[in-house]
């Protein structure tokens, strides 16, 4: 009786001699090859340093040759490493995809000598450094010779205006244009008055880092003389805590300009909050409850100026805005009465305020424009004779 | 001296910084940075002022019973919970699993996003009125606005993808983006960079002073 399961391989045929030995060659080869690609990439070599120039000596430039395994994309990234002294301790300073041969490395301690190292790392391992580089030592400079442009441009702008102010003072006052959506703040407040209603001013939504935000602020002095001065409630919800302090100061400021020091109300300047959308939903929230019957908007603006100018409109109270916020224009310019575009923000205070001194500051940025102008022209000329030494000396780092 | 001393710190401290833009040496570069962070610290101790300014507003408007004054208690009652809620739970108090986290997640977000939102109708309305012809001026912004925004859809290809290269939709409104449009932002932006300089400088020189105060 036979156990029944899987019948028995039958034996297979012999192979020749010859072609054993070379099945057992191209089986060494293979291992040889397997060992070979297994193995690190090769390290990458020719580590140089460079100071990086016109910084306070905080970084340093640091290139190296690839290494030879990169172009069988056996590295997958390069790792630079530094230490104090050329033994180490190393420390992992950044790595870099193998596309990359260079890194600037910005956490350098000021007169302290360093030694870097640069290894491969691929699938198969990180290769040992192959040589170290150093001492390596960053320098702080005196002056940063990219901005000799912006150096020239501002002594320029300085010498306009402190001779235009200096003409202000022996008693020749420049001529300004009018400026419409300036005028209107006191149509504005006239128009708030006669209907028994208040006016609300918001002074954008960044902090008092922004200039526009200082222009901003520097208007609502004027705009609070008038409301002190027709007896109207005036309403400012601020984004953060300085502009929030100085935006008191201004009220009080101007209901003290007035004469009308005992009618401010502390509760007319509000702190409100940073975020955005929280900013909108309060503002937004005081037009339609409080029903201010003029909505003046200066300062810097973002998403939030067609939120807050289209739930003004609605209202149906009397709009003027001004940002140099170049992209929320448009959306002022549909949805308010009058707006300021650009530098008329800045030009807003000295208007208002009609002293010769600031109004000779318009006057020397007016001339820089010409300056300006003049500059762009001579450019033009020169790139379109492939000349490039005032494009090269304009960039600055 | 009330208001000499705050002048005279304005001019120095801001003729400072302006050296520093250009003076990256170590003797200008450290004590600048000191005053940056010095002005971040300031910044802190005014968000009390600031958080005691939302507290006497609102508890004024629920005390005299002003109009929406149920609202001012939901944000007392509101900031008050997230301040507690923040402080006992310390450094980390953002981290995943947190409860201000779940409170920044499941309320602050939804209703940022639906203000956001809100964006969208705005335009439309704002763009209607926009775009209503009457005069020569808005007739011109609707046709270059009706060029642009066809131009940038595939069915301006469709219209006039059998037109020379030049007379496409595609390529007219390129043209219009960057050379008329581009000429008239970048005006402005010089414009506004000189009102930058002469607001700052104006500051500076203590010709601009009624940030100061109402006294004279």
């Amino acid at each position: 009786m036979r156990a029944c399961g899987v019948p028995a391989p039958a034996p297979a045929p012999a192979a020749p001699p010859g072609v054993t030995a070379a099945l057992v060659a191209v089986l060494f080869l293979g291992l040889i090859v397997t060992a070979a690609v297994a193995a690190p990439p090769e390290p990458p070599s020719g580590l140089v340093w460079q100071d990086v120039p016109n910084d306070a000596g905080r970084a340093v430039m640091l290139e190296w040759k690839p290494s030879p395994a990169d172009s069988a994309r056996r590295v997958t990234a390069y790792v630079l490493e530094r230490a104090t002294a050329p033994g180490g301790p190393w420390t992992f300073v950044d790595s870099v995809t193998a596309d990359k041969h260079e890194k600037k490395d910005q956490g350098v301690r000021r007169n302290t000598e360093y030694y870097y190292r640069v290894t491969a790392s691929g699938p198969d391992g990180l290769t040992p450094a192959l040589s170290v580089t150093g001492p390596v030592m960053a320098k702080s400079e005196w002056f940063n010779r990219t901005r000799w442009s912006v150096l020239v441009a501002i002594a320029m702008f300085f010498a306009f205006v402190l001779w235009f102010i200096s003409q202000a003072q022996a008693g020749k006052k420049p001529f300004v244009r009018r400026i419409p959506g300036i005028d209107a703040i006191e149509e504005a407040v006239g128009r708030a008055t006669e209907m028994g209603r208040g006016v609300l001013f918001v002074p954008g939504i960044r902090d008092i880092n922004d200039i526009q935000t200082v222009a901003g602020l520097v208007i609502l002095e004027s705009v609070a003389r008038l409301t002190a001065k027709y007896e109207t409630p005036i309403t400012v919800p601020v984004t953060y805590p300085i502009p929030f302090t100085i935006a008191e100061e201004m009220v009080k400021g101007g209901y003290l300009h007035a004469g009308r020091a005992d009618q401010y109300d502390p509760n007319s300047v509000r702190f409100i909050s940073p975020e955005q959308f929280a900013y909108v939903a309060a503002v937004t929230g005081i037009m339609l409850r409080e029903r201010p019957a003029a909505h003046i908007f200066m300062g810097a603006f973002y998403a939030e100026s067609l939120l807050l100018a289209e739930t003004g409109f609605a209202t149906g109270a009397i709009q003027v805005a001004a940002t140099a916020n170049v992209h929320q224009l448009p959306f002022f310019v549909v949805a308010c009465d009058y707006t300021l575009i650009g530098e008329e923000l800045y030009a807003a205070s000295a208007y208002l305020s009609g002293d010769p001194k600031l109004v000779g500051s318009l006057k020397g940025g007016d001339l820089l424009k010409i300056a300006a102008i003049i500059v762009v022209v001579v450019g033009c000329v020169l790139e379109s004779g492939h000349i490039h030494w005032l494009t090269q000396w304009m960039v600055t780092q | 001296m009330k208001r000499e001393l705050p002048l005279f710190l304005t001019a120095v401290i801001g003729i400072f910084m302006i050296l520093s833009f250009f003076v990256p040496h170590q003797l200008v570069s450290v004590p600048a940075d000191f005053l940056q962070q010095c002005a971040v610290i300031m910044v802190a101790f005014g968000y009390v002022l600031g958080g005691a300014n939302v507290l006497r507003v609102n508890f004024d408007g629920i005390y005299k019973q002003k109009p929406g004054w149920i609202y001012k208690i939901v944000l007392v009652v509101a900031l008050i919970a997230t301040v507690v809620v923040g402080a006992v739970e310390g450094p980390g108090f953002l981290n995943p699993g947190t409860r201000s986290k779940w409170i920044y997640d499941n309320i602050y977000s939804n209703m940022s996003a639906t203000m956001f939102a809100l964006l969208a109708f705005f335009i439309a309305s704002a763009a209607f009125r926009a775009f209503r012809i009457r005069t020569a001026e808005a007739g011109l912004l609707a046709v270059a606005a009706l060029i642009v925004m066809l131009g940038r859809v595939p069915l301006s290809n469709a219209l006039t993808g059998w037109l020379p290269e030049w007379a496409r939709l595609q390529t007219v409104q390129e043209w219009i983006m960057e050379f008329p449009q581009n000429a008239a932002k970048r005006a402005i932006l010089m414009g506004a960079a000189l009102g930058v300089m002469a607001t700052g400088l104006r500051v500076i020189l203590g010709l601009e002073r009624s940030y100061l105060s109402g006294e004279d």
